[in-house]
């Protein structure tokens, strides 16, 4: 069984077949990449395996668990962090402190006054933190408001965030949307280093080819809600139904 | 830079308890230094700095803070006619009973957020009202308001044959009495009661900074500022704002017990919305979310409500009495409703210019001048060394 298995889901929107039987098998330690055409229902997708839709039919497992049904909160505790399209931050906070907070969160979902256990001081969880900002190379910036930081900057506060948490899997939609070809690359870079020093198993949706090319190992291409082709992205590239969806062969 | 939000809290709480606890020195030039008002300043200034930590640290509006004020009193006060006249088990009751309240109506009222929140608490907070006023007359006594009695069981203290009413102490130390000295031809009065309402009120201040710098106190504040992130972090919100919610109308009771306390009656009154709305506006004046902001709020409102209200025809007519007959006639005709009962608009007026031009309130205030002074000195600074080089 994969670690992330989707089978025959469906989702309807009145009279639109958002997701027409989609089946995704995900492998442990992958970069796995969603990609298709506007409207194919990559978001859609998305939204099905983290609690913020309820597919029609069809059933979502990750890691032997079902996740439909939980909500967001429970469907993180299971290990599950997700980057957004437009990075949610605490904005108000400062950089360190945004870390901080997922830091403290801890994989039992109990709620704690104090949130500091007694293993683990309030002090240890601020050298994890920053420890983590080294990692995605912010720590020239811990003490500054998150409000006040460059969009590239923000997506990669995300990502520490998400990183901090130790996610077993972590989703990431459009992380390179509306970014500068110097930003995108430096967010390839910091990707693609990031799974060289740990092996977390991601789902990216994307537009960027050049994003998904030179990250993922392998590609699902979604079209009208169909999953067309999953392959290597080596068989993507050349594909004729990958052709047809992108430059719209079938209308 | 000298930040009022950032000063050592070392300094901070050494500053604000000599603050309070020298009020009636520093405020007997002001006409301010007599019992019943530094009583209300502490009062106030506890419900303030309680309803600061909902709102301040979360962003959760309630309407309805008063019904928990309102609770604490009768609770206090059933104590005093019951019990004991002394304070520590009224003040008790008055946590214990308001907390309890605040659990069973944050539970309904945080499943919504936003202004559905404000209308939910503001609901409640008049139905108890109603509630106070009509139906639970056998409890609250109703528009008379729950007072002391002769009659009185009072099962704890030794039986009453003075055929007065006792008063409430503390092991014997009556709250009422009051100290007067006069130097310099001025007055300075210590009172019991004003001081046991201050040590609450240092107490109560700590608590809160302790809650603003702790890890609960960051994820209050990360609620205010992204909850989908919250939710996608892990945390389910939910526990964190109830507690935030009860803490702040445990504080409210406690407000309320005090209030029984220097004074031993009840009122429905106490729980009306414009209760509520006005620990709102001390919070929003002196600066929400910022630990001084709500005390320096409630002792604003409460000085100015003491002056203006006090201010008649009489005494506006002796201020212009300069001006010619007919226009010192228009001049306190439009004045008059900005004094005595039309105090209010002219707390309408602050407050709008406040929230205006000082959207963070006092402290913004203080601050911003703080930073001018010292930006002048530094200008002046540059000028006297530049010549020299």
């Amino acid at each position: 069984m994969s670690f992330l298995e989707i089978k025959g889901v469906n989702k309807r929107f009145g009279g639109l077949q958002a997701l027409d039987d989609v089946n995704l098998n995900v492998e442990e330690g992958t970069i796995h990449a969603i990609i298709g055409p506007n409207g194919a229902g990559k978001s859609t997708l998305l939204n099905c395996f983290i609690g913020k839709l309820m597919p029609d039919s069809g059933t979502v497992t990750f890691d032997g668990q079902s996740l439909l049904g939980l909500k967001p909160w429970q469907i993180n505790q299971a290990g599950v962090s997700r980057v957004f399209q437009t990075p949610e931050i605490f904005s108000d906070l400062s950089v360190l402190e945004n870390v901080m907070i997922p830091c403290f969160a801890r994989r039992d979902g109990m709620f704690r006054l104090n949130a500091v256990t007694p293993t683990e001081t309030e002090t240890d969880i601020r050298e994890k933190a920053e420890q983590m900002l080294i990692d995605v190379r912010m720590e020239d910036k811990l003490h500054m408001q998150a409000s006040s930081l460059s969009r590239g900057d923000k997506r990669r506060l995300e990502m520490a965030m998400c990183l901090s948490q130790d996610p077993k899997l972590l989703l990431l939609d459009e992380p390179t949307a509306g970014m500068a070809r110097a930003d995108t690359n430096n967010t390839i870079d910091l990707l693609a280093e990031l799974q060289s020093k740990r092996q977390i198993t991601k789902v990216i949706i994307e537009h960027d080819m050049h994003v998904v090319f030179s990250l993922a190992q392998r590609i699902s291409v979604l079209a009208q809600g169909h999953v067309i082709v999953e392959d290597e992205p080596a068989n993507i590239k050349g594909h004729p139904k990958v052709k047809e969806a992108y430059l719209g062969g079938a209308h | 830079m000298f930040d009022l939000g950032k000063v050592n809290d070392r300094y901070l709480m050494i500053f604000f308890s000599i603050m309070v606890l020298a009020g009636p020195i520093i405020l007997a030039p002001f006409g301010a230094g007599y019992p019943d008002l530094l009583q209300r300043f502490a009062i106030f200034g506890l419900f303030a700095i309680g309803f600061n930590i909902l709102f301040g640290l979360t962003g959760y509006l309630s309407f309805g803070h008063a019904a928990f004020l309102g609770v604490g009193s009768y609770a206090a006060v059933w104590v005093f006619k019951l019990l004991t006249m002394n304070v520590i088990p009224a003040l008790l009751l008055a946590v214990t009973v308001s907390g309890l309240f605040a659990l069973a109506i944050g539970y309904v009222s945080l499943r919504r957020s936003g202004i559905y929140f404000s209308i939910l608490t503001l609901a409640f907070a008049q139905m108890s009202y109603n509630l106070a006023y009509s139906v639970l007359t056998p409890i609250t006594n109703g528009e008379t308001g729950l007072q002391l009695t002769l009659e009185d069981p009072r099962i704890l203290d030794a039986a009453n044959d003075t055929g007065s009413l006792p008063s409430t102490n503390l092991f014997g130390l009556t709250m009422n009495s009051t100290a007067k000295f006069e130097i310099l031809g001025m007055t300075f009065q210590f009172n019991v009661g004003f001081y046991f309402c201050a040590l609450i009120l240092i107490l109560g201040f700590y608590l809160a900074l302790r809650i603003f710098r702790s890890p609960f106190g960051l994820m209050l504040r990360a609620v205010k500022t992204n909850q989908t992130r919250m939710n996608y972090t892990g945390l389910n919100t939910r526990p964190y704002t109830l507690a935030a919610f009860v803490i702040s109308g445990m504080y409210a009771g406690v407000a309320g017990g005090l209030m029984a306390i220097t004074d031993p009656l009840a009122g429905a009154e106490r729980m009306q919305w414009t209760a509520s709305g006005e620990v709102v506006l001390m919070t929003i004046l002196g600066g929400a979310g910022t630990l001084i902001g709500p005390v320096l709020g409630a002792g604003f409102i409460k000085y100015f409500e003491n002056i203006f209200s006090k201010i008649n025809d009489n005494v506006l007519h002796g201020w212009f009495a300069f001006l010619p007959d007919g226009l010192e006639d228009v001049v306190v005709g439009v004045l008059h409703f900005f004094v005595g009962k039309g105090w209010h608009l002219t707390l309408g007026i602050v407050f709008m210019l406040v929230v205006i031009f000082l959207p963070g309130g006092l402290i913004e205030g203080a601050n911003r001048i703080i930073r001018r002074v010292l930006a002048r000195k530094d200008k002046s600074n540059t000028t006297v060394s530049a010549p020299a080089e």
